[in-house]
């Protein structure tokens, strides 16, 4: 099999420490497991060895938008993951979270806003607008992309302009979002023969805030794996997050990154299609927390894939 | 942006498809390798017992005499029992810092400055105070004012770290009528100087200019290098330094690593012994020059905004952006543009530096550097569209931490 790590995200680091990790995972296991770039000997790469299945561990732009999933399909070899279209409504974030809300689901009350609107617009009356519509504390993201690269929580009207300019450094639309005080939790969801299930979930405590060293930096983070929820608290979010993978159409796994709020209120922040395998991320932790052993898991996930879809 | 996140960004650089201006990698496809192979197999039928044991703590003998003649060529007059030879100039910075520091103490350091040398002293908890330089280096009398003030604070100054030419990232150079009185300065208050100089020879067209140590061989420690003038695989570095100090060196040395690599330092004394080192150090130093041509050119056709220095040797060229850009703020737009460059906040130990970058011009080829710095202009004016959209000039990002430098083997 080969696994499909690096790219030319922001986001190459994580994806290469991803792509080593279930690798070396997969190995374990007795599979033959090669690793290659995103780049122009990847198309020669395939014909020549004719992998059984392909892992795109790719975060961020083209691995995460469904483009290489389309190219994987063209070239007919079998891949763990959501497919194209499925990957392209969750990789924009204002459209995924639509789609959350026609299913019922709850996410944070949001507004995309793309730079030129600022320019045709006058920036202060847009920023004026966005604080009386969505008021503070809100969140500033690039509508794409992962990691929380470009994302700022404004607590304070004046920091608004600098956060906006943040976010446009790292794409041309930015996601406006309310600010939703609560549990930080991420579920991961793996298909199983039965369908998709989520394991347990993980709580996230960044005094910070869950930025991007929080993420991949040793020791900047707490995480409680399962989370120190009530049985209730964990079986809600449990099941929005495999209701969130149905309604996305997603496939093999995904995590489903969410803010349970005092009211018992579970609000999607994002669904990711490749949720980061690094030795600091998620969805080990979970697999860990489920009593499973990983490369097992990663094992059956391949078996999942080259199963012929019925 | 944290330190994590912008490392992180440097992590597209090495792509082909990226145009790199952000390492300090030298360029070794000008190495005679084919010469180099075949010396290297000799080396190792001959003595190949020798390099591949353990060696001493101080380093071969044979290299450290070979040491004394490459320092000649900057004037320094040493003997080889006082040369420590190290893993990489790097090394000797550690072990330096080591044996002087203590938490809290001040290590005086040119603002801006080496940012490998800022994350050092950070990790044996110094407190960097950075003195100002212009285009003649270090400034004497900032300099003198800012010891001063600490001597009156009562604090406790160790030493002063000072790269006096083609300085990394400032491309300055301290002129020949400061140095001296950087050294006075430095003595009246009973200062020690730690010289850095790996890119010395690498002038592209003056002679090589005396060293601080020079002038002074009780109060300075001179740092060198062969990764610059030959090649940084074999991290082949020394330190030369006064008696009492260097029987510290050693054995903080022999603390940590034992020994140098014995196959590094035989392959390096091999490769001076019997190759045309000096031929090679000029023709790196017209690839380089060349090269310098292509940045500043492309700048001056490409960023008439910004402002920089001409450096005359060295690797690199410090970029002023234009007004209100923020240079950290800005990476992940260079990074989407396929270009990559270092943020001046790196080179500075409180945060500031961020209206400036370092751009190297050692690795990529001239076609390359101008296609980089034509990338590099579109990335300037779409961030300073976007920062007098949103009145955003001159508020620097204030969340800074840590070393935010490339790793080592950064195109």
């Amino acid at each position: 099999m080969v696994v499909l790590a690096g790219g030319l995200s922001h986001e190459r680091d994580v994806s290469l420490r991803s792509g080593r990790r279930v690798a070396e995972a997969l190995r374990a296991t007795g599979l033959e497991v090669l690793l290659h770039d995103v780049d122009a000997d990847l198309l020669p790469f395939l014909e020549k060895t004719r992998p059984d299945v392909v892992w795109p561990l790719l975060h961020g732009a083209s691995g995460e938008d469904g483009s290489v999933r389309d190219v994987l399909d063209m070239v007919g070899l079998p891949y763990v993951g959501t497919g194209p279209r499925a990957s392209r409504v969750v990789w924009n974030k204002p459209i995924a979270k639509s789609a959350l809300l026609g299913a019922g689901i709850a996410t944070p009350d949001y507004v995309t806003l793309p730079q030129s609107l600022f320019r045709d617009l006058g920036a202060q009356p847009v920023l004026d607008t966005i604080l009386r519509r969505i008021g503070l504390p809100l969140v500033v993201k690039p509508t794409e992309g992962g990691s929380a690269l470009g994302v700022t929580v404004v607590t304070r009207a004046e920091d608004l302009p600098r956060a906006m300019v943040e976010c446009f450094a790292y794409g041309e639309t930015a996601l406006i979002e309310r600010a939703v005080d609560g549990i930080e939790l991420a579920v991961s969801v793996i298909e199983g023969a039965d369908g998709p299930e989520a394991l347990p979930s993980v709580e996230i405590v960044a005094d910070g805030g869950y930025d991007y060293a929080a993420r991949y930096v040793a020791g900047e983070t707490e995480f409680f794996a399962p989370a120190r929820l009530t049985t209730d608290q964990a079986a809600l979010v449990s099941d929005v997050a495999v209701r969130a993978h149905r309604a996305l159409h997603l496939r093999h796994l995904s995590r489903t990154d969410l803010i349970l709020d005092p009211d018992g209120t579970a609000h999607v922040l994002e669904v990711n299609v490749a949720p980061g395998m690094t030795e600091m991320s998620l969805l080990p932790q979970a697999v860990a927390a489920s009593g499973h052993d990983l490369a097992t898991l990663y094992r059956a996930v391949i078996d999942r894939a080259l199963t012929p879809v019925r | 942006m944290r330190a994590s996140e912008i490392r992180a960004l440097f992590s597209v650089a090495n792509r082909p498809e990226v145009v790199s201006l952000a390492g300090g990698m030298p360029y070794l496809e000008g190495l005679p390798l084919d010469v180099i192979a075949d010396t290297m197999q000799r080396l190792i039928v001959t003595k190949g017992t020798t390099a591949l044991q353990y060696g001493s703590g101080q380093g071969e003998e044979s290299l450290r005499e070979h040491i004394t003649q490459v320092v000649a060529l900057e004037g320094v007059s040493a003997h080889p029992d006082d040369v420590v030879v190290t893993t990489g100039s790097q090394s000797a910075l550690d072990l330096v810092t080591r044996i002087f520091v203590d938490p809290g103490d001040v290590v005086i350091a040119e603002a801006p400055s080496y940012v490998g040398a800022l994350g050092v002293f950070r990790s044996y908890q110094a407190d960097v105070v950075q003195v100002p330089l212009d285009a003649d280096g270090l400034v004497p009398a900032e300099l003198d004012a800012t010891l001063t003030r600490l001597a009156a604070a009562g604090r406790r100054v160790k030493f002063l770290y000072t790269v006096p030419t083609f300085q990394n990232p400032a491309g300055v150079s301290l002129s020949t009528e400061r140095r001296p009185q950087i050294l006075e300065i430095c003595r009246q208050h009973g200062v020690l100087v730690v010289e850095d100089n790996p890119y010395g020879l690498l002038g592209f067209d003056t002679e090589p200019m005396p060293a601080l140590r020079s002038y002074d061989t009780d109060g300075v420690l001179y740092l060198g290098s062969f990764s610059k003038t030959f090649a940084p695989g074999y991290r082949v570095g020394f330190v030369i330094a006064p008696h009492a100090v260097r029987d510290k060196l050693v054995l903080a040395s022999e603390s940590a690593v034992l020994s140098p690599s014995n196959a590094s330092q035989l392959a390096v004394a091999t490769y001076l012994e019997t190759c045309d080192w000096k031929a090679q150090i000029k023709a790196y130093r017209e690839t380089y020059r060349e090269r310098r041509d292509a940045l500043v050119g492309a700048l001056g056709e490409h960023l008439p905004g910004a402002s920089w220095n001409v450096p005359q040797g060295g690797f690199f060229v410090w970029v002023r952006l234009p007004e209100g850009l923020d240079a950290r703020a800005m990476l992940p737009r260079a990074v989407t543009a396929r270009v990559a460059y270092v943020p001046g906040t790196a080179f500075y130990y409180d945060g500031s530096g961020s209206d400036h970058m370092r751009l190297s011009f050692c690795f990529p080829t001239p076609e390359r550097i101008r296609e980089g710095v034509r990338r590099l202009a579109g990335v300037v004016h779409g961030e300073s569209e976007l920062v007098q959209l949103f009145g955003t000039a001159g508020q620097p990002d204030p969340d800074t931490d840590d070393v935010e430098g490339p790793a080592p083997d950064l195109a």
